[in-house]
């Protein structure tokens, strides 16, 4: 548990946000406070903290927007943190789930339709383990996977409503054109996958 | 917004060309108007006024001189005349029930700086955008042109909503504007959420106030990139429904990435909707 104060009073757009995610990127620190000046940092503050799973918290005092940001546990760092204090108790080796890097929505090369029978039997099979994934992470054409008429859509929500964390690639979304056909989870971007690639997480990837 | 002098140059050629392109004109004269300081090399000046002038001929238009000041920030824009017959001229008071919009840029420019601003931004995502700003609206003029466009204008600083609102109210309609027919640039919906909108966007907020409504599904950020002002953004043309799909294919084929995104409703007590 830790705190710390982010000013930025006096500083125009975008520099509030770049230094509130900088500290929330910071280890260990799960509450901020940041104190911005005009309305436009307000919003754009509360915009990423909310967008990031955060809750924020907001006053006024003394004419400054004072925004108390509480990182969410189940964004990436934290969960990070916290998995691996329980499992160094347990078994003394670090992290522990799974994150799955799902990069097509056909498994393995071959036949298209093989492909499809056997990314669907992945996603049975992962909802039958004990411990499902701690995130899903859809980029390419795994982004059809979280869209309508996914072959996998019932799995998904399953595993969606069991806690596993579903991510799906922004700029992929908009290069097939699926924006607006998004089944479930939360539309990301590069440097939040990243986040969940090189965190302490075994990463499989689904090629 | 662009570190390379030529390619800034260029960018605001097209922006200010691109007026008279909105009114159904051809560009004849353009006049420099250059602010430039004592402590840069004077050569970035020569990038700047060859990206312009490059701009411009590619537009058929004449450079004509101009003026230059002593400043402390570099900054250039082009004061340009164009010839269009009385006649023809594409106003954005002539909008009618009935007819369709069409955009012929993705939107999202405002956003994009102020990600390059944070250097958030892929180099994938800036030379789209760069490539979309340094375009002119030369071939989207001629073909709505010959479609026979009943409105235009173009969208700059107001950003779509801001400019759309200009053209309901002066021929007196409301709008429809559907959010997912929209194109957007690479990567703008992504930057909108992490926050990254300028205070333009929010100022144009404030200033349309409630003559815009929204479908409840749509969230803040999708919401914000209507507002986001546009630096050299595309045409929003209006034109009879019979015609819209004919222009998008013909635009399209040319490479101008544009889309049907709504159209004119007889006026009604909201300015302009945004459905899903």
């Amino acid at each position: 548990m830790s705190y710390k104060l982010v000013d930025c009073r006096g500083l125009a757009c975008p520099h509030p946000v770049i230094n509130t995610k900088k500290a929330l990127e910071e280890a260990g620190v799960d509450t901020i406070t940041v104190i911005v000046d005009n309305d436009v940092a307000r919003q754009n503050v509360t915009l990423f903290a909310q967008n990031a799973g955060h809750h924020v918290n907001e006053e006024q005092k003394d004419g400054f927007y004072h925004l108390t940001i509480t990182r969410n546990d189940t964004s990436p760092v934290a969960r990070t943190s916290a998995c691996t204090a329980e499992f160094s108790a347990a078994t003394g080796t670090p992290a522990g789930g799974s994150v799955y890097f799902i990069t097509s929505n056909e498994l393995g090369q071959g036949s298209p339709d093989l492909g499809e029978v056997l990314i669907k039997s992945l996603f049975t099979t992962l909802t039958a383990m004990a411990d499902p994934p701690v995130a899903l992470l859809f980029l390419n054409t795994g982004v059809y996977l979280t869209c309508e008429g996914s072959p996998v859509q019932e799995q998904l929500e399953k595993l969606h409503a069991a806690g596993t964390t579903v991510l799906t690639c922004g700029t992929c979304l908009e290069y097939y054109h699926l924006k607006d056909k998004l089944l479930l989870g939360n539309i990301s971007n590069m440097l939040e996958i990243n986040n969940w690639l090189s965190g302490q997480y075994k990463v499989i990837t689904i090629a | 917004m662009v570190n390379d002098p030529y390619l800034f140059g260029q960018i605001a050629a097209a922006n200010a060309l691109s007026d008279v392109y909105a009114m159904g004109g051809q560009p004849l004269l353009a006049m420099n108007i250059v602010c430039f300081p004592d402590c840069l090399p004077i050569a970035i000046l020569g990038e700047i006024l060859r990206g312009g002038a490059d701009k411009v001929a590619e537009a058929g238009c004449i450079i004509a001189g101009g003026h230059s000041v002593r400043d402390d920030e570099p900054k250039y824009g082009l004061a340009v005349a164009g010839l269009v017959p009385p006649g023809r001229i594409i106003s954005n008071a002539t909008a009618r029930p009935g007819d369709k919009m069409v955009l012929t840029k993705p939107l999202g420019t405002g956003i994009i700086n102020t990600a390059i601003k944070a250097d958030l931004l892929s180099t994938h995502a800036f030379e789209r955008a760069v490539q979309c700003m340094s375009a002119l609206n030369k071939k989207a003029s001629a073909a709505m042109q010959h479609y026979e466009a009943s409105a235009c204008t173009d969208i700059t600083g107001f950003g779509l909503l801001g400019h759309a609102a200009e053209i309901a109210e002066a021929s007196q309609v409301s709008l429809e504007i559907c959010f997912s027919a929209i194109p957007l640039l690479p990567e703008v919906l992504e930057m909108a959420r992490m926050g990254l909108i300028p205070a333009g966007a929010y100022n144009n907020k404030e200033h349309l106030g409630d003559k815009v409504t929204f479908d409840n599904s749509l969230r803040l950020e999708e919401q914000m990139i209507l507002y986001d002002p546009q630096t050299s953004g595309g045409l929003l043309i209006v034109i009879a429904e019979a015609n819209a799909d004919r222009l998008v294919v013909n635009l399209r084929e040319q490479g101008v990435p544009s889309a049907v995104i709504g159209r004119v409703l007889p006026n009604q007590q909201e300015l302009i909707q945004v459905i899903k």
